[in-house]
């Protein structure tokens, strides 16, 4: 019985700590659908009338349409190639046993010590004269910022696959790239899919690397477009609240559905 | 796959491009751009060590130092105490807990930039309203002053950050064995000396790995400090890796912002060693 009260009240906590946890949420949600007035008026309470002219106005100040598929673009490319390229570069490195590979695969570790600004001002100027400083260029940088975790990540996975899979389709005539592609790529889907959560979350959420390589119009992801909304519209709460709640959808939906390989994903990611 | 196969180096080759041109030529350059005098056009002319000797007189750059170390310390005792009691509570047999995970981990997934301006809009509008409702003069004017911006970003990446280390603790927490529990509790100790006794020294690598990652998240924080403070009032909450990007492409003093990138990344890269040594240090122990 004693047991029983205590499960309650551990209950009752985790229920008033969630609820403080949505409570951000909530305030701009309700606030997203006030006329400017309400908001002055009242701020904490559930808006007098619910108006969606502060939704429509972000929308198109956002030129939302645009901006989501931006972010769609880049960061669903990036994910894709840091994926495919990762994979194989951990099986190349982990099917051979050499120094230099050895030496290969702790120079990609190591590269995750270093903090983005030690490299940022540099970066940014080589791919300023190569002209690279574009979409492509970005997707290319998230390439080499994001391979190093990956790898790590399916080096530990592809140690616990037997070489004697790859031999067996190698006597069946497979060359190499067939032996990855048919055999080992698709072994290591669970991993790709917490490679892939991994990298989509900061490649979806990054601003800095975006806002010093594609500044031009038309070509901004979301947080991008969403600095400059909201620099615009400071003093006025209900448009920028209404473009952070636009800006939110798409992670909440996606969150909505996939919540449990996420949280895997994440778990995975970070024990290793 | 031998070294001499084609397909080896076949396979590495498009991971291998992107590192030396993201960040191995890059850091490179960098470190010798950090003893010109380059304003990222033209040619440099070496000056030695001047950049280095400038930046540790330069009032502005310690400031930003210390008030970094303050925050990564303070951020790093509050994460984890929350992550930990979160961890604790929804690893209890409670019906609510794949909920409870869901919710507190929400905040991750969206970026530090759009959060920060959330509680932008609740440390100046929510709270000046809660302050004009109760009275309390401590509600107002939060972010105007140093210690509120401190706190309102203690806050903020405590919000988001502690359903991040949950699920780290989650994760050896459950690798606890349910018989040692048990056994326990049969012999007689109470939840407090089972969670010392028990629970405790097998978590304990939890610590090790979260206060490692909750470290170097806070040390190197960005978008949380431009979109909740923007370094208000007088660049006062501002961080180091802001200060960088400020003074690279805001004041246009590359080589300087490049000096303070190279001890900015001796930092982070000694912490982490020194991490990893006591890491292994304690695996060998054991």
């Amino acid at each position: 019985m004693r047991g029983k009260w205590k499960l309650w009240l551990i209950g009752f906590i985790g229920f008033i700590l969630a609820i403080l946890w949505l409570t951000p949420f909530y305030l701009m949600l309700v606030n997203a659908f006030k006329m400017k007035r309400d908001i002055f008026a009242d701020t904490l309470g559930l808006p007098e009338t619910w108006t969606f002219e502060n939704f429509t106005q972000a929308f198109e100040q956002l030129d939302f349409l645009r901006t989501l598929f931006n972010s769609l673009l880049i960061s669903g490319v990036s994910v894709v190639i840091i994926i495919i390229f990762s994979a194989m570069a951990a099986y190349a490195l982990s099917r051979n046993k050499s120094k230099i590979s050895s030496l290969l695969f702790f120079v990609f570790v190591a590269a995750m010590l270093i903090p983005f600004q030690s490299v940022m001002i540099p970066l940014v100027a080589q791919f300023g004269q190569l002209g690279m400083l574009n979409k492509a260029g970005l997707i290319f940088m998230y390439l080499g910022f994001g391979c190093s975790l990956s790898i790590f990540l399916y080096h530990g996975t592809l140690k616990g696959i037997p070489i004697s899979l790859d031999e067996a389709a190698k006597i069946d005539g497979a060359n190499r790239f067939q032996v990855f592609w048919y055999i080992i790529f698709p072994l290591l889907k669970p991993m790709s899919i917490t490679v892939g959560i991994l990298n989509v979350i900061w490649i979806w959420n990054d601003y800095l690397l975006p806002s010093l390589v594609i500044g031009g119009a038309g070509s901004e992801t979301i947080p991008l477009k969403l600095f400059f909304f909201f620099g615009q519209y400071t003093k006025q709460w209900h448009l920028a609240l209404a473009g952070l709640t636009l800006s939110i959808i798409p992670v909440i939906i996606a969150y909505f559905f996939a919540q449990r390989q996420i949280i895997k994903g994440i778990a995975d990611g970070a024990v290793k | 796959m031998r070294n001499r196969d084609a397909a080896y180096w076949l396979f590495l080759t498009p991971v291998l491009a992107a590192l030396i041109l993201v960040v191995i030529v890059p850091l490179i350059y960098g470190f010798y751009y950090s003893f010109t005098n380059w304003n990222g056009l033209g040619t440099p002319d070496f000056i030695g060590l001047k950049n280095y000797i400038d930046l540790f007189t330069d009032k502005g750059f310690l400031d930003t130092f210390w008030f970094t170390i303050k925050f990564s310390v303070a951020a790093i005792v509050v994460i984890n105490i929350i992550g930990l009691s979160l961890a604790l509570i929804v690893t209890s047999k409670i019906k609510s807990s794949n909920i409870l995970r869901t919710v507190f981990f929400m905040p991750n997934l969206i970026g530090g930039l759009i959060l920060g301006f959330i509680w932008q809009f609740i440390f100046i509008k929510v709270f000046g309203a809660i302050g004009d409702l109760t009275g309390i003069e401590a509600f107002n004017g939060w972010l105007s002053t140093t210690d509120t911006g401190f706190w309102g970003l203690i806050i903020l990446t405590s919000w988001q950050m502690a359903g991040y280390i949950m699920i780290i603790y989650i994760a050896y927490l459950q690798a606890v064995p349910e018989d040692l529990i048990e056994a326990a509790k049969i012999d007689g100790a109470n939840s407090f000396q089972r969670f010392r006794h028990i629970t405790f020294p097998l978590v304990a690598p939890a610590f090790t790995v979260s206060l490692f990652l909750t470290l170097s998240h806070s040390f190197k924080i960005y978008d949380q400090n431009l979109s909740l403070t923007n370094g208000a009032p007088y660049n006062s909450t501002e961080m180091v890796a802001m200060n960088i990007v400020k003074s690279a492409f805001t004041e246009n003093d590359m080589a300087y912002a490049q000096a303070k990138a190279v001890i900015f990344f001796v930092i982070v890269a000694l912490v982490s060693l020194t991490q990893v040594y006591f890491n292994k240090k304690r695996e060998v122990e054991l």
